[in-house]
């Protein structure tokens, strides 16, 4: 099958990463160009928030696409994702704490203490660091795959504290975070699905009994 | 000139913007200059002709093409200045008129400046009744015609923590009352807007119970403050700010100044309010601009002026405290926020 082929070319990563690169400079080239509308601010918090979100969807469609596609290629482009996911939700709390709090530390603190949609957006954004901080070979192999594994779990807790950190921040229509729900709950189910249907690593049939009971 | 067109179209397509806007705006262009010799200064206002002069030189915008239609379809309306209007800067008509809350046409800032052109603004009449001696259908000339329009330059602070400076025209909202001679049992007064499922967003899709509800009680409403407005920046309001009449109540946030009303009831009870509705915890009756009661979720001791980099800090009663104050002598602003 030539995508298979295609997928495990060593350029293709090029491609991929000019793409994830885009939202990042068509936010450019409009800032440049008089594009952000009336609220600059808010327009760039909005457009790397709703992209952080996008990338986490993404990078949680890798696994899936595997199972369902049988393209078990697709691993080699999860961690540039993740990480982009890293990078774009970076720009996201950038953008916060100088344009909305000039670097005010204190008082980042105190909101993200009282306000539950910032606290909720913090966890998701503080639950992607130690991910992008193991996202190397090297770790990969100190921690072992197995724990490497359970750490990067974590990036479910990001997807989920993001899509309420969203929920929470609109005032009434909640049409777009109800959307973004609903695709991180798919993919999270998919896994379930995935899970049960298929016997526990190492054959153990007496695992799969045991989930279903 | 038609390659001009071409080129235009490719380049907005390129970028992502919707061609049609561009080449809408780049028809009329080629008409004006075939119409030959009317010089855009003579028009239309000026300072939308300063845009459009700005406009040709950064084109492939949607928004900046849309806007470009709508400055030139506006008609101007005269007034004389006014009491109590800011000497600060006026914020951009572009901005005023492309960054909305209007939820009747869309729940993002830039969708009522692109969805409101549905909105039929004439015949328009607004149905005057409730506890008064003279209840009346206005048809919306007579209404304009009740006192003389007055141009007041007032501070507009969202809920939000965004604002903006504003030169409205209209007159207060006490003429209108003193004319339908309120009876002894009117406390409150009611207003409602348009609202016309065929071309407006559902409740469900807002979030929000339909139609938009707002209520003063009758000492802000007679307030010389309050203003009926007809329009913006020498010119009709534009209809995602509320055409063809709207209210603006400049010591409270901004969702209090309901738009496009076609109903005011004078009525004995607090009446009931949309935000209100939606979210109590949220959004209070009175809601007036208060930098010490914050919204549960974000602080309101600031706000963004819309075209400034920092933020500067709020004013309670949005620097309007030495007209209003009395009105809530004794009252406890925390609780009635």
């Amino acid at each position: 099958m030539p995508l298979k082929r295609l997928l495990t070319r060593r350029w293709m990563k090029i491609p991929v990463f000019v793409l994830c690169l885009v939202p990042v400079l068509l936010l450019g080239w409009k800032a440049l160009h008089h594009g952000l509308g009336a609220n600059p601010i808010e327009f760039i918090t909005h457009a790397t928030g709703d992209w952080t979100l996008r990338f986490l969807a993404i990078v949680l469609a890798v696994s899936p696409l595997r199972r369902i596609l049988g393209l078990p290629e697709l691993i080699r482009f999860r961690r540039m994702l993740g990480l982009f996911a890293f990078f774009y939700g970076c720009l996201h709390f950038t953008t916060y704490l100088w344009l909305d709090k000039f670097f005010d530390f204190s008082e980042m603190a105190k909101d993200v203490w009282k306000r539950p949609f910032i606290t909720m957006g913090f966890l998701g954004f503080m639950a992607m660091a130690p991910l992008a901080l193991t996202s190397t070979a090297g770790w990969i192999r100190r921690l072992g795959g197995r724990r490497w594994q359970m750490l990067h779990r974590l990036v479910y807790v990001s997807a989920c504290a993001g899509v309420v950190h969203y929920y929470w921040l609109v005032k009434s229509d909640v049409r777009k975070p109800l959307l973004y729900g609903a695709i991180v709950l798919m993919l999270l189910g998919e896994r379930i699905f995935a899970a049960l249907r298929k016997p526990a690593a190492g054959g153990v049939r007496g695992a799969r009994v045991a989930v279903l009971k | 000139m038609f390659a001009t067109a071409i080129l235009l179209r490719a380049s907005a397509a390129g970028l992502g913007i919707n061609p049609r806007a561009c080449v809408f705006y780049n028809w009329e262009y080629m008409l004006v200059k075939k119409e030959g010799g009317i010089p855009y200064s003579e028009v239309t206002p000026k300072a939308a002709y300063l845009n459009r002069r700005k406009f040709l030189a950064t084109v492939p915008l949607a928004g900046a093409a849309l806007f470009g239609t709508r400055a030139w379809a506006a008609a101007k309306l005269a007034a004389v200045k006014g009491p109590f209007s800011s000497d600060e800067k006026p914020t951009p008509f572009e901005d005023v008129s492309t960054y909305n809350n209007f939820y009747e046409f869309g729940t993002g800032k830039d969708e009522p400046a692109k969805n409101a052109g549905r909105l039929k603004t004439s015949p328009w009449s607004i149905h005057v009744e409730g506890a008064v001696a003279k209840p009346k259908v206005f048809d919306l000339d007579t209404v304009m015609k009740l006192a003389p329009l007055e141009e007041r330059i007032y501070r507009h602070r969202c809920v939000e923590a965004w604002s903006i400076v504003v030169p409205w025209i209209g007159f207060p909202l006490n003429a209108l009352i003193k004319a339908v001679e309120p009876t002894a049992k009117a406390k409150f007064v009611a207003f409602q807007s348009l609202y016309d499922f065929k071309y407006m967003l559902s409740d469900r899709q807002a979030g929000v119970s339909f139609p938009y509800v707002e209520g003063l009680r009758m000492d802000e409403a007679m307030h010389p403050l309050a203003l009926l407005c007809f329009g913006m920046y020498g010119q009709v309001l534009p209809n995602q700010d509320g055409a063809p009449v709207r209210l603006v109540v400049p010591w409270k946030y901004g969702f209090k100044s309901i738009k496009s009303i076609v109903k005011i009831k004078f009525v004995d009870k607090e009446p009931p309010t949309t935000w209100n509705l939606s979210n109590a915890h949220e959004y209070g009756f009175y809601s007036n601009v208060n930098p010490t009661v914050d919204h549960p979720r974000w602080s309101q001791a600031s706000e963004r002026r819309l075209g400034e980099f920092g933020k500067r800090k709020t004013l309670m009663f949005n620097g309007y405290g030495d007209q209003v104050a009395s009105l809530y002598a004794g009252m406890d602003l925390r609780k009635n926020y």
